[in-house]
């Protein structure tokens, strides 16, 4: 099951929404939470609408639309969204008032935006697309899932276009809460060294990142996806690297095609530890990078790596603020495969590949 | 009249976030709902709410909202009767 | 991708019963589950009728095999003891590695139950901010997935009322394209404050006890539950007579506005004849609707129409079975779909209870009294979720 990658939108904490740069100017945080730098809504949605909208819903409408534009499709045949906590402020919103206010007194645009598919619904409200629709919610595979279903698709009517995104948010009273719980580091960090403080935790991000599929052959396409596989690991095995061997069997590679590497390392020790047979594994073969220190950890952090992986096959270039070893590659970017891991239960891999 | 309706004005440009309107830009005769403000069914349970919150007057069936709400003088109207009895 | 599916158990826990057995003599008695709130603490109380499970947390953990239930969301719970019993039903091991299977799951409200009660106490820590990781909705899916050994795959949806419907499509599809041969799909939620509030904010709750189709309907009831089928290859039923077939489903998007339905019930007609396109059928195959029917002045109004669109003067039977369970969100698709299966397996029909007159917008009327002897084939069960999430499966007779 594969499919080309025909347009690109992504609102993240790096200034990723305009296309026409690429990461030459990189954001640096000085706090564990990174917030994601916004376009004016204006610009992209009627003020009637926007009036009510939440954040992450202005986030995904207007990513969805960037998209949509970049691959020139007005109506796509599919609608795939992935979330992990949903609509958070929304919901905190309400509940909020229904502890406040003793169950009485209530809003309910707050409660009909705080459901999960609330992004995917809107789009095709906005769009009058009746075509098929779907929300995955499944925390740190929910963009797989999401890919997955879209590949789906794919098989079952390659003509479609498929709009696929993963959408994110924080909220100030989520990372209070998570930051009491030790999810991130403390103390002064900057997200640029994430990797040189050794201290428990990582750094907290959010997003919005939205990829127009389809089958056809075009010089417009980013990349082409041929590639998926997630691992279920409640026990906690070490398989990071028996996941590649058998992906990359199966697929009829080995390592040398592996031009590179883009790796979910997020500067918690614990969890970086669970990708050093993977970076033993490729080094000196391939070119290694990383990208949850410009985008943070969060549910959909796979969306930014794949929204990079496209891109860097667009460009051919890779920008040096994502590279962790100087293997050097010459010659076309030909095969990218993007490794995640949450908790080293879930486990998922893409292959994005050059047109 | 013209002072419930002034407030009424500013609470439903609030309540509704109508960030771009001013109170003047809001006709009290002009329909709120459809063609007029573009105001639709969330908006209109919204405020029922309002009408509760800040005039302590409870609607029980949501169709009877559509009538008080057709203008900013219907409902202003619905509301000094209420305040009557 | 001609793949079959079939059904080969099904698990329920509902209003109506907490097992498979027990909501079918519920539904043979016409007895139904709605009442007042007496587990969820609410002002509502005694003013809204609902589907409640009459059991505590503590009870459902004792049925789930759970020693810590305190530490479990409702939702949680819920849904392992009715995918639990879904796969003793079904008489299928997920370990054995000569299959491959996987979980699909569904759900609206999460742990929203325990959120909703420690939020305000999260800052104290442990055991109140032990919560904040079992908030979200894939958390039930997991621990499902962990208890019953399941490994190659696990997801969840969510998509409003529609949400199982998804879950049971996706592991459907899932099996044809030989990704998976078999699955676990459905879906669970639990009552909720959250969510109880959140439908009384939109003011489509009756006070009184749900009337699907009928002129004088207020509103719908809310409902919990958790129901779960499982799915199987062809191959992978190996000698085992299956329940029945996943002959036809489809996926639509109303894209009319975020709670509304369009007043023409586009997205209803568009899932329902995708549905039948899907399993090569005709609108003359269906013998019987399981509704959506809320008892929503909105969705009634546009299902029946919809449903008239398609079937025009030739209308199966049709009822809404919410009366009995309640409307359960996440799970009502699932839980639909053992009902429905409930009817084939046993040939009857069950009735849309409370209904007393016709719509005056509609030509057709819901079922009022139970029927069996009707040759039961095919089976269209519809879910009509917020956001224009709309989705029919159909099921049938083998």
């Amino acid at each position: 099951m594969e499919a080309f990658i025909r347009g690109i939108g992504n609102i993240s904490p790096q200034p990723t929404f305009d296309n026409s740069a690429f990461l030459e100017d990189v954001r640096e945080y000085n706090t564990a939470r990174l917030q994601s730098i916004e376009p004016d809504y204006k610009n992209y949605i009627k003020p009637i609408q926007l009036r009510r909208m939440s954040r992450l819903l202005k986030m995904g409408v207007t990513a969805a639309g960037m998209c949509l534009h970049d691959a020139e499709v007005e109506q796509p045949d599919a609608i795939i969204t992935g979330t992990g906590l949903g609509m958070m402020e929304e919901t905190e919103k309400f509940l909020n008032g229904i502890l406040d206010n003793g169950e009485k007194l209530l809003n309910p645009t707050a409660f009909i935006q705080s459901t999960h598919n609330t992004v995917g619904a809107h789009i095709a409200v906005m769009l009058g697309c009746n075509k098929y629709n779907l929300t995955y919610v499944h925390g740190p595979v929910s963009l797989e899932n999401a890919l997955l279903d879209s590949l789906m698709c794919l098989s079952e009517r390659p003509s479609d276009k498929v709009l696929l995104g993963g959408i994110e948010e924080m909220t100030e009273a989520h990372f209070i809460i998570t930051d009491s719980m030790g999810f991130w580091k403390k103390g002064p960090i900057s997200n640029l060294d994430l990797l040189k403080n050794k201290t428990p935790g990582t750094i907290a991000g959010e997003g919005a990142s939205f990829f127009l599929l389809s089958r056809e052959e075009s010089p417009q396409n980013y990349g082409q996806i041929r590639g998926l596989s997630t691992r279920f690991n409640p026990e906690n095995q070490t398989i990071a690297v028996n996941h590649i061997e058998d992906f990359l069997a199966a697929h009829k590679l080995n390592i040398a095609d592996i031009d590179l590497v883009i790796l979910g390392l997020n500067g918690d020790p614990a969890s970086d530890a669970i990708y050093e047979p993977v970076t033993g594994y490729f080094e000196g073969k391939s070119t290694m990078t990383w990208y949850k220190h410009l985008c943070g950890e969060h549910y959909l952090a796979s969306s930014f790596a794949l929204w990079l992986g496209a891109r860097i096959l667009k460009n051919q270039k890779i920008p040096g603020i994502i590279r962790l070893n100087e293997t050097p590659k010459p010659g076309k970017i030909r095969n990218i495969m993007i490794y995640n891991h949450y908790k080293n239960i879930y486990h998922s891999l893409i292959l994005v590949s050059s047109c | 009249m013209e002072e419930l309706t002034e407030k009424l004005k500013k609470e439903i440009i609030e309540v509704l976030n109508l960030e771009d309107i001013k109170p003047e830009d809001i006709d009290v005769d002009a329909p709120l709902f459809g063609d007029g403000l573009g105001l639709d069914s969330i908006d209109a349970l919204e405020l029922i709410v309002l009408l509760e919150k800040n005039y302590s007057i409870k609607i029980e069936d949501p169709k009877e909202g559509r009538k008080i709400f057709t203008s900013v003088r219907t409902m202003a109207n619905f509301i000094l009767e209420h305040q009557k009895k | 991708m001609a793949e079959r599916v079939f059904v080969t158990g099904i698990g329920i826990i509902c209003a109506i019963g907490k097992n498979t057995g027990e909501t079918f003599a519920s539904l043979r008695a016409t007895r139904s589950g709605i009442s007042h709130l007496s587990i969820l603490d609410s002002i509502h109380r005694d003013t809204l009728p609902v589907g409640e499970i009459k059991l505590t947390n503590k009870e459902l953990g004792a049925l789930a095999g759970i020693s810590d239930p305190d530490m479990f969301p409702r939702t949680a719970l819920l849904g392992l003891i009715a995918a639990g019993e879904a796969v003793k039903n079904a008489g299928i091991d997920p370990k054995d590695n000569n299959f491959r299977t996987g979980v699909i799951s569904a759900s609206t409200v999460g742990g929203m139950d325990k959120t909703e009660i420690n939020y305000r106490n999260y800052h104290l820590g442990a055991p109140y901010n032990n919560f904040v990781l079992t908030h979200d909705c894939g958390d039930s899916t997991e621990k499902i997935a962990v208890r019953l050994g399941f490994r190659d795959m696990v997801s969840t949806i969510s998509t409003a009322c529609s949400s199982s419907a998804n879950s049971i499509m996706f592991g459907a599809r899932l099996i044809r394209h030989g990704l998976l041969d078999r699955v676990l799909a459905g879906g669970t939620d639990a009552m909720s404050k959250f969510t109880l509030n959140g439908f009384h904010t939109l003011m489509i709750l009756d006070k009184q006890p749900c009337r699907p189709f009928d002129k004088n309907r207020m509103g719908l009831n809310l409902g919990e539950g958790a129901a779960f089928l499982v799915l199987e290859s062809e191959k992978a039923l190996d000698g085992r007579i299956p329940l029945c077939e996943l002959s036809g489903y489809a996926n639509a998007n109303d894209a009319y506005h975020q709670t509304a339905s369009s007043p023409d019930g586009f997205g209803p007609y568009l899932s329902m004849s995708q549905a039948l396109d899907s399993g090569r059928l005709k609108p003359a195959d269906i013998q019987y609707i399981n509704a959506h029917g809320t008892g929503t002045d909105n969705n009634d109004l546009t299902e029946g129409i919809a449903i008239e669109r398609i079937f025009g003067q030739h209308i199966p039977l049709v009822s809404s079975t919410k009366p009995f369970t309640g409307h359960t969100l996440g799970a009502a698709a699932a839980v639909e779909a053992v009902i429905s299966i409930l009817s084939i397996k046993n040939q009857m029909v069950f009735p849309n209870l409370n209904f007393h007159e016709k719509m005056d917008e509609l030509h057709f009327e819901p079922l009022k009294e139970m029927i069996t002897g009707k040759n039961l084939r095919h089976v269209l069960s519809n879910s009509f979720g917020f956001g224009g999430n709309d989705s029919t499966l159909i099921f049938s007779a083998c």
